[in-house]
Formats: structure tokens, C-alpha cells, sequence
């Protein structure tokens, strides 16, 4: 028997093993899928915990749920990955042996890399809404708030989910503004880019948006500390930016395994070929989605749309064939605005989110780089497609190459 | 592409004057960038454009942290040695492309 071994089941290795299981035969090919943890969180509803719009049962189901027949599931943490040896370690000592590898072990936030990120105010007045603790915690926060500064501040890039923390002030304005305390609170979004994103028309649409719900904008703040007594952040050029509430987005790191193993770089992202998703080093492993160092966003469209070039190019490595499909880097993102709003960007390694309809040219339904009422609905449909389509591994109606068609330059 | 007289040398810059051809890079170059940006060079900046360097070279990305945990200059010292914009003002006297914030 020969064997795939997928470290981790989150939404890029629960898609692979679900596409894999179908290519492979059962009485060729075994497949095992590692991960520490039990349950599976929906992750882009973690967003709409702290407004009460979502509770936690909203986000969290069993991870067997989604498991296809015939596949190894083990649930242990994993000690160490050897992959001179095609070894994997687990945490009891248990070995696992593998031709193939996929490593899936995404990525986690670090609050401990930001000195005094995780000090006495840590899920009193300071919080993340990346984990379900902290939505939560923020949730109850929220409740009985009396109003001040409201600081949402991004550590550094990358981070999961780029549009989340825009997506956060917008639903904090309305949120307040719903509760008719809007005057009391002062919302700042402090970033280490440039400006509200990255790309420039992007950045356009969206700095726009922000000056329109009077939501201020601190650009180029790489933060060096949190003063807990004083309640500021302060970054290395001197700048300081008082909080009565802060929210903030730590670092985002990869697996401590991939630390142990030495595969990793200083954020502990593994090199990974962007195109290929091979991994830099070895030729029978492979990394999608968070774990790897590609340029592009760290977002589960990424790693939707990399779960179709991985199928097709670790078929081609099994079968012995060149290379034949080639990852573009695409990201398509729906960004809430409030208000029952949302507009929607779509992107790649190398073109910018540009205006459009998507996915269908000149129909739409959906407008890009427009705030819209039906961009909203997506957004609130795809919980029901992430859990019931996508990490089943079935076929979506969306290119994972990003289409130019439909787009205006 | 803009060309630019650097050091009695022609070279290809971009529109904001970072440089296309980071093989072009000459210390004198790297002292005539820095001036127009109104820095003196010291060893311990170039030290700093050193490890810039070699990082660019070897694909890997350039974040204010990285810089931090180098050993070779903390971030406090970083932004006094290159004021306003560190990473910015670093890599165009670096001789290397003005760092993309992919994300």
C-alpha cells in the first residue's frame, strides 16, 4: 500500500483529503489525515461574534462531519515531521511513514510576539476576534460598554483574512450607531500598510469607505508595544495611539511543528513553490493554504482555489508527469460594510482587485469594488456553501483561475 | 524606465527611484541614494544594507520584525538610522525593490 499522509484537517486538508480519496484507489493508496483538535471552526463567522450576530454554535462542528470513507483520520498532536526519512512523529512516539505529504497546518495567532499584547487588560479591554475565545470575550465586552476609544490595530502581514479588521470597523460603526451611541465612540483603524490596503485601487475604494463612517485612519504604525497602564500603543517611530478598547490582530505564525522541524522561515511558513505548491526543498511534499509562504493572502478562497491546482499537480508527482497546472495566487474576498452591505474583491499574484461583476461578465450577480445589498447575501450564503460544497471538495461554479472577462481596467 | 546618474554611472531606477537592477548597486551609489534622502552612511548602515541585501536576494520577505530579530540592528536603532519611513528609505539605498505588502 502506498500512502498520502495530510497533516492537518482544517479547510485546505479536509478539501484534499475529500478530492484525493476520489483519484485514488482504495486498495492502492491509504490516506491519513492528522490534526490535534476535534472540531472544525468556521472561521469567517468568527467576525460577527462580537456583534451578537453569530453565538459560537454557529461556527463550530464536528471535523468528522466532513471526513470522506476510507480515509485515516488520527487525532494527536504531531511532534516532528523528518522528511529525510519520509517520517512523521507524533506526539506518543507513534510513527507514520509516507510517499506523499500535503501539509495543511495553517497558520495561528501570536499575541505573545507583541510585548505587552497579552498583559493584565488581555480579554478585558484588550481583544482578538481571530479565535473564538476572544469574539466571545469581546461579545460580552461589547454588551455593556460604555463607549471611548475603540482601537483596531493590525501587528503586521501577513494575517489571516485581510479584509477582516476593515470589515470590523465597519460593523463596529454600525453596530454603535444601531445602539444610538455611535457619538460616543471613536473609531481608529491603525495598520502597518500604507494606507486602508495594499493595492492601489482597492485602497481607494476602501480608505473612501472609512472616511465616510468617520473611522480614522493611522497608516505605516509597525507597533513595538502595548502600554497596559497607560492604555496607548506605541510603535518604533514614537507614535502613540490611546485605547479605551482595543482590538487587536496579533501576529499570525505557522505551526510550532514546522518550527521543530526546521522547514519553516522566521514566521514559520513553509517555502513553498507559488506556482506549483511544491515545497522549495522536497519533491514528494507539498503545502496549501496558510502553512505555505506564498505571496498572496492567507484566506480559505486561496485555499479553495489552490485545492484544484494541488489535486491535479500531486496527481501528475503519483503519476510520474510534469507539472500541469499552475497556481495564480487568486483570493476572492467578500467584504461586509454594515447595514446589510458588502462589496466584494477578486485578485491574484499579479492584478490588482480591479470594479466588475463577478463571477458572470456583465451579469454579475455580484459587483466588485461596489457596496451592494447582494454582495452581502454572498457573503451570508457561504456558510451554507463552505459547509455543505466547498470542504467536501465539490465542484463550485468559479474559476480558480482568476477570469479577467467582466472586469473594467 | 527613468535612468538616473548615480555616481557617474547610468542607472534604471522607477518612478519612485528604487532601483531595477539591484546587481547595479555600488556602495558609492548607495551613498549618493542616501544623501538625496538626507542620511550619512556609516559602517553600521551598511551593515544594516547588507543583511537587506542578502535577504532580497534570497526571496525572502523584508518586515520590520525580521529586521528586529536579525542580530544585526534592533528596530528602535533602525528607525533612527533611517528616519520617517525605515524600510522604505533601507531598501532604495539597498539598491533592492521597494518592498510590496502582499497580503
Amino acid at each position: 500500500m502506498k500512502k498520502l499522509l495530510i497533516l492537518g484537517a482544517g479547510t485546505a486538508g479536509t478539501m484534499m483529503a475529500n478530492k484525493m480519496r476520489k483519484h485514488l484507489a482504495r486498495d492502492e493508496w491509504e490516506i491519513t489525515i492528522v490534526d490535534q483538535f476535534k472540531t472544525h471552526y468556521y472561521q469567517p463567522g468568527f467576525l460577527f461574534i462580537p456583534f451578537g450576530i453569530y453565538t459560537k454554535s454557529d461556527v463550530i462542528k464536528p471535523k468528522s462531519d466532513f471526513f470522506p470513507v476510507g480515509v485515516n483520520v488520527i487525532y494527536s498532536k504531531i511532534d516532528k515531521i523528518q522528511p529525510e526519512n519520509n517520517n512523521v512523529l507524533l506526539e506518543d512516539g507513534k510513527v507514520l511513514k509516507y510517499d506523499f505529504m500535503i501539509i495543511a497546518t495553517g497558520c495561528k495567532t501570536a499575541p505573545e510576539e507583541v510585548d505587552g499584547l497579552k498583559g493584565n487588560l488581555w480579554y478585558k479591554e484588550i481583544f482578538d476576534f481571530y479565535t473564538v475565545e476572544g469574539a466571545t470575550a469581546l461579545a460580552d465586552h461589547f454588551k455593556t460598554w460604555k463607549g471611548g476609544e475603540l482601537v483596531v490595530n493590525v501587528s503586521e502581514l501577513p494575517y489571516k483574512c485581510p479584509v477582516a479588521p476593515l470589515e470590523f470597523v465597519f460593523y463596529a460603526d454600525a453596530f454603535f450607531t444601531e445602539r444610538g451611541m455611535r457619538d460616543k465612540v471613536n473609531i481608529t483603524y491603525v495598520t502597518p500598510m500604507p494606507g486602508a490596503f495594499t493595492k492601489p485601487r482597492a485602497t481607494k475604494m476602501l480608505g473612501e469607505l472609512l472616511e465616510e463612517k468617520n473611522i480614522n485612519l493611522i497608516p505605516d504604525f509597525a507597533i513595538m508595544e502595548v502600554n497596559n497602564e497607560e492604555k496607548k500603543i506605541i510603535d518604533y517611530g514614537g507614535t502613540e495611539v490611546k485605547f479605551d478598547c482595543l482590538v487587536s490582530i496579533p501576529p499570525n505564525m505557522g505551526d510550532e511543528v514546522i518550527e521543530r522541524s526546521g522547514m519553516g522561515d522566521d514566521m514559520n511558513f513553509v517555502p513553498t513553490d507559488k506556482h506549483t505548491l511544491q515545497s522549495g526543498k522536497y519533491e514528494n511534499i507539498f503545502v496549501i493554504g496558510d502553512a505555505a509562504n506564498l505571496p498572496t493572502s492567507k484566506a480559505g478562497s486561496v485555499a479553495h482555489f489552490a485545492a484544484d491546482i494541488l489535486e491535479e499537480n500531486l496527481m501528475c508527482a503519483i503519476e510520474g508527469r510534469p507539472y500541469t497546472a499552475s497556481f495564480d495566487g487568486h483570493a476572492n474576498c467578500y467584504i461586509e460594510t454594515g447595514y446589510g452591505k458588502g462589496t466584494l474583491i477578486d485578485f491574484n499574484y499579479d492584478t490588482e482587485p480591479l470594479p466588475g461583476s463577478f463571477p458572470f461578465p456583465g451579469l454579475g450577480p455580484f459587483d466588485l469594488l461596489k457596496v451592494s445589498r447582494m454582495n452581502h447575501y454572498g457573503k451570508v450564503l457561504f456558510r451554507w456553501i463552505y459547509w455543505h460544497i466547498l470542504l467536501k471538495g465539490k465542484e463550485l461554479p468559479i474559476d480558480s483561475e482568476m477570469q479577467m472577462a467582466g472586469k473594467k481596467l | 524606465m527613468p535612468t538616473k546618474s548615480l555616481a557617474g554611472v547610468n542607472i534604471e531606477v522607477t518612478e519612485e527611484g528604487y532601483m531595477i537592477n539591484s546587481s547595479d548597486w555600488s556602495e558609492d551609489i548607495a551613498k549618493e541614494i542616501a544623501k538625496e534622502e538626507g542620511i550619512e552612511l556609516t559602517d553600521e548602515h551598511f551593515k544594516v544594507l547588507e543583511f537587506i541585501r542578502n535577504k532580497v536576494a534570497n526571496g525572502e520577505t523584508l518586515t520590520i520584525r525580521g529586521i528586529n530579530k536579525s542580530g544585526v540592528v534592533d528596530a528602535k536603532t533602525f528607525y533612527k538610522m533611517f528616519p520617517g519611513a525605515p524600510l522604505k528609505k533601507a531598501t532604495k539605498i539597498a539598491g533592492v525593490a521597494k518592498p510590496e505588502s502582499c497580503i
